[in-house]
């Protein structure tokens, strides 16, 4: 299983066919309290790059990005009953959608995790 | 000027604080050749309290005021009586002359009133949940429109050819940007709504079916069954009420299958005040809540644990979404609802029940009435308290002269449907718990007259 | 992902910690702070409060299968008890009557009880929509006089007078401008947007149609000319500017920027939210503005009422006047003002109007009000209201740059209101701590985390209708709050203490909802 970080704050983990996507914990450090997330729907295309899902907390609406493109398998159905996973577990639990991959070579332009947490103490 | 406080000399000394030495200076940014040297011309300067009263008097004094004559119009705004508590209290200062409460912890009488309004309108309508209110009835139906079209994804709209004129173009209007499809058509002189035309308009493209009930004529539609064809299809029943107390006496559209249910609210507390501002009620789904327009209040607990009220579910809105928002609408119709829901809670369901049977009965009795004219007919077979009287003659010219003879007669159809010849002798007439047996009279042996 | 929360508000922000709650009383009252419960805990249900002169008959049969079952399940209070539910509720808010309520772009001033009384007078209050036209020549000649007055003070050309409410207003500007496009048969698709606009300026644009693009600002907090320039073409529908913006300063390059807006064929629409700042002193008209809404709230003083109800009249330039909704109101050649509506709109050549935006002629009850106003001021006294409303938050600004951070300040005076950051506050302490340092001083804050482009923005409009010894109060607290969060005083953290109750759980509100009562016993 390898993990993969954009600049935008999501992380993407592979296994096999298929992937878990979330935001990291330093974005929902951030964002504060999720309130509630609007995932996308099953077998929705998602392309990398674009908005595909919404993370709400009290006074804000965050869009997050498909890290790359794909075919959502489900959104996390634990979210719709507790999306303050997103804030305890961003990195597990907390995954926002799962999805199979069009082109993983797409994975080979992210970051790994020593290149993100570089990024991030740059910021 | 009796609304600035600063005192010339309190000009200097802030000017001395800022470090200017004329308030122009303040002004610099404004490019020199388009700032204006002194008052505009040919504008009359300031005025006393006084001399602003008489103005005003000799303009109010030129119309003729509901509550000076036999009155009967309706179509969309209601003659209720509304009691003198709710005047008194909506002009406390505290009400008044408060903010939208986004410091909740000094807002918390706005936000409870607003948690228990959308409780009673919730209630009223029949649906799981309501919002702290839009602008008016007509606006709330287009912003219906807008979120059924967000839930289905479809754009086709069947307008029932019930829905009051006025929304149903404000809704064309809406939809020539939007491109949404509308379908609408003015409604024929029949005793009942063709529900069965507007079932079978009913497609796969349908995203919503808009119902007024009761409807721009008084009559009364089969919800249910239109609620039922709907979702058959996969399409919302939106239900518009335009008249509140009417649903005193008939069902609530919710609780008939409505999937969302929008109003108009001003026939209680609001007043008529020559169409504006009125209050827009809106309700639906607990479910569709994500997709709602409009402000809502929540509960929640203080730092103490204490009950309190927020405003909630904000990212919805424009301030935060942007141009991905529900809604642009930035405003409620706050101190309209808190005059609806004062008066809601002064008649509680049992008043507004003998509130709906008395304009009701008095309903009936302008009915038969007016039934006894040679040549008028009533095209009703059941109603609340509107309906529509048909009159041998184009009834525009007949309610100008009700109205130079003292009567406030009603509303012509010919003025809500101008192109429709079949329509212009249809005349809607209106009775509430105010109209009285002598109002009744009145218009009677006026139109008699006028007739004859 | 995007937007991460530029303003720099944060939900757990400063939470109250364990303050001690004050010593408990039997009923939860605090001496005058009474406590008061819903109606659906105080009410019977079957309980009425109003009288009727009779009981009514049963309904008609043909109402049958219709009828309700039961009554709506509401309860109902007597007068006394509804009368002092209300007026206990009335007592936990803060109001523009109780003090300054300096909310920046939100124009919290005094309102005059003459237009209370106007607004009441039966010749208005109390008459239909629909009445024949000869009944309600009266109500037609308040809405033409306030027409006149905006066309005038603004330098316009005609006016739509039935927006509802400001955000309604933009919609109908943007329609204006989108029906005029159309009937040159030219498809544009872009609205360009400054990124310190408020959010109901793409908010409406992304409704009438428009994709929204943002446009940098300066770093001295205007629009940057040259990145509009660069943008403008053949796609570009409008431009949307605030003026005085968002940050409390005139736009000085408007009229550069309409100029090349309309070389490029496109349309100025201006937010006039902020016109109480140059009522009198300049015309829109004169600074090449096409359309622009005005808050009759907010600049000619009708009650906020809570959340409204607003008035948002449009004036516009000739260009666009032909496509104004109806009801619309235009100014003949002879200088007359007119109210056109669907009978007579071809013959006084508004065929093209793009449609009827909402029932009836607008909100006829801010216009009495809005009228009694203009009238009690004249064209001398609204001046004035520019100019002390400007002098007052320049009084503020200065008084206290010494102590808040004023990213503009060094640029110039500001208009009518004073922009402030958190910049310069101790570690942990931020906005939110001072605005709620406020509440406890008997203040309402000011505008808070607003406009984004500004961290930890607050913005303070003090408007003309407070007093020099008024502000001087309002400065004091609002000093030694910044001192005390700049000194890191822990004890702010916690305020409100003394308010009607602490800080509320925002999470929770949003992660379970409840917007409704609900009977707990079912």
């Amino acid at each position: 299983m390898a993990v993969y970080f954009t600049k935008e704050h999501e992380w993407i983990s592979v296994e096999g066919d298929t992937a878990r996507v979330g935001i990291t914990d330093y974005a929902q450090g951030q964002l504060g309290d999720i309130t509630f997330v609007e995932l996308p729907e099953a077998g929705a295309g998602v392309t990398q790059g674009k908005s595909c899902c919404v993370v709400d907390s009290v006074k804000a609406a965050s869009d997050v990005y498909a890290p790359v493109t794909g075919t959502v398998v489900s959104g996390n159905p634990s979210l719709e009953d507790e999306p303050e996973l997103v804030n305890t577990d961003a990195e597990n639990a907390g995954f926002l959608w799962s999805m199979t991959l069009a082109d993983p070579a797409q994975l080979d332009g992210l970051m790994d995790e020593a290149a993100y947490k570089e990024y991030v103490a740059g910021l | 000027m009796r609304y600035l406080p600063l005192s010339d000399a309190d000009r200097v000394d802030m000017l001395a604080v800022i470090g200017a030495g004329h308030v122009d200076e303040l002004f610099a940014d404004v490019p020199a050749d388009v700032r204006l040297a002194g008052p505009i011309a040919g504008l009359p300067l300031h005025a006393s309290e006084m001399a602003v009263e008489r103005h005003m008097a000799k303009l109010s004094a030129k119309n003729m005021s509901a509550g000076s004559a036999p009155f009967f119009l309706g179509a969309g705004a209601y003659r209720h009586h509304v009691p003198a508590s709710v005047d008194h209290l909506i002009q406390r200062g505290e009400f008044l002359t408060a903010y939208t409460p986004y410091q909740p912890e000094i807002a918390q009488g706005t936000l409870q009133v607003l948690f228990e309004f959308q409780t009673q309108v919730a209630r009223l309508l029949g649906t799981d949940i309501a919002n702290a209110s839009m602008y008016d009835g007509s606006t709330a139906c287009w912003e219906a429109i807008a979120m059924a079209g967000r839930i289905t994804r479809r754009d086709a709209v069947l307008l029932s050819s019930g829905l009051h004129p006025h929304y149903a173009q404000t809704a064309l209007t809406m939809a020539k940007f939007t491109g949404d499809k509308v379908n609408h058509t003015a409604p024929a002189l029949s005793a009942k709504p063709d529900d069965a035309a507007l079932i079978a308009a009913i497609g796969d493209d349908t995203s919503c079916v808009v119902v007024q009930y009761p409807d721009i004529l008084g009559r009364i539609p089969d919800l249910a069954a239109i609620a039922e064809a709907a979702h058959a299809r996969g399409a919302l029943l939106v239900a518009v009420v335009t008249e509140p107390v009417a649903l005193g006496l008939v069902e609530s559209p919710g609780a008939l299958g409505a999937d969302i249910v929008v109003g108009e609210g001003q026939a209680l507390g609001v007043g008529l005040q020559f169409g504006g501002p009125y209050l827009g009620l809106f309700g639906c789904r607990e479910k569709f809540v994500r997709q709602m327009p409009g402000r809502l209040c929540g509960e929640t607990v203080d730092a103490e644990g204490k009950r309190g009220f927020v405003l909630t579910l904000s990212t919805r809105e424009q301030h935060i979404r942007r141009e991905k928002a529900t809604s642009n609408i930035c405003t409620n119709a706050g101190l309209c609802a808190l005059a609806f829901s004062i008066h809601m809670t002064l008649l509680g369901g049992e008043g507004l029940s003998r509130m709906a049977r008395l304009s009701h009965a008095r309903s009936r009795e302008t009915a038969e009435r007016l039934g006894k004219i040679a040549g008028v007919a009533i095209l009703n077979t059941s109603w609340v308290n509107e309906f529509t009287a048909v009159l041998p003659v184009d009834a525009r010219p007949v309610v100008r002269a009700l109205a130079d003879k003292g009567v406030l007669g009603g509303v012509s159809l010919g003025r809500l449907y101008p192109g429709e010849g079949a329509l212009g002798r249809g005349l809607l007439v209106a009775t509430s718990e105010c109209t009285t047996r002598e109002d009744i009279e009145a218009l009677g042996s006026t139109l008699e007259e006028v007739l004859a | 992902m995007n937007d991460m929360n530029p303003s720099g508000w944060r939900p757990g922000m400063g939470n109250a910690g364990d303050g001690a709650p004050a010593s408990p009383t039997f009923t939860g009252n605090r001496g005058l702070q009474l406590e008061e419960a819903l109606i659906f805990e105080l009410g019977r249900m079957g309980g009425c409060g109003v009288d009727f002169d009779e009981e009514a008959p049963e309904p008609m049969a043909t109402l049958g299968q219709h009828l309700r079952a039961a009554p709506v399940a509401l309860p109902g209070l007597s007068e006394p008890e509804a009368v002092r539910h209300y007026t206990r509720l009335s007592r936990q808010n803060y109001a523009i009557d109780l003090g300054i309520f300096p909310l920046g772009s939100c124009t919290m001033k005094h309102n005059p009880r003459l237009d209370e009384r106007v607004a009441r007078m039966p010749g208005f209050a109390d008459v239909h929509p629909l009445q024949p036209q000869e009944t309600v020549r009266g109500a037609l000649d308040v809405i033409n006089q306030l027409a006149f007055w905006l066309v005038e003070l603004t330098g316009m050309h005609g006016v739509a007078m039935t927006p509802k409410a400001g955000a309604h207003g933009e919609l109908c500007g943007l329609l204006c401008i989108r029906a005029a496009h159309e009937a040159k048969g030219d498809a544009r698709e872009v609205v360009l947007v400054p990124e310190s606009a408020h959010g109901t300026n793409p908010a409406t644009a992304a409704f009438a149609g428009y994709r929204v693009e943002s446009i940098p600002g300066t770093a001295d907090g205007r629009v940057d000319v040259t990145a509009f320039e660069a943008r403008l073409g053949p796609d570009v529908a409008a431009v949307m500017i605030t003026n005085p913006n968002t940050c409390g300063l005139f736009e000085r390059d408007l009229r550069r920027i309409a100029d090349a807006v309309h070389a490029a064929g496109a349309y100025v629409y201006c937010d006039g939210a902020n016109f109480n700042a140059i009522v009198g002193k300049v015309r829109p008209g004169d600074l090449g503005v096409d359309a622009m809404h005005i808050n009759l709230h907010k600049t000619f003083s009708t009650p906020h009422g809570g959340g409204g109800p607003g008035s948002g009249p449009v004036v516009l330039s000739e260009a666009l006047s032909p496509f104004g909704p109806l009801p619309f109101t235009a100014k003949t050649a002879d200088g007359m003002v007119h109210l056109v509506e669907e009978e007579d709109a071809q013959t006084m050549g508004h065929a093209q109007a793009f449609g009827r935006m909402a029932a009836f002629h607008g909100q006829m009850g801010m216009f009495t009000r809005a009228l009694a106003y203009i009238l009690s001021h004249g064209a001398d006294g609204l001046r004035q209201v520019a100019e002390d409303a400007v002098l007052n938050a320049n009084y503020v600004l200065r008084s206290l740059e010494d102590v808040l951070d004023a990213p503009f300040a060094a640029s110039g005076p500001c208009m009518h209101e004073a922009l402030f950051s958190d910049h310069g506050l101790a570690e942990g302490f931020s906005t939110l701590d001072v605005a709620k340092g406020l509440i406890d001083e008997g203040f309402h804050p000011m505008t808070v985390y607003f406009p984004l482009v500004v961290h930890g923005a607050m913005l303070v409009e003090p408007t003309e209708t407070e007093s020099k010894a008024g502000l001087d109060q309002f400065v004091g607290a609002l000093r030694s709050l910044a001192e005390r969060a700049r000194s890191g005083d822990e004890a702010l953290k916690t305020a409100p203490c003394l308010a009607p109750r602490r800080r509320l759980d925002e999470t929770l509100a949003a992660r379970k909802p409840r917007l409704a009562w609900k009977d707990e016993a079912g």
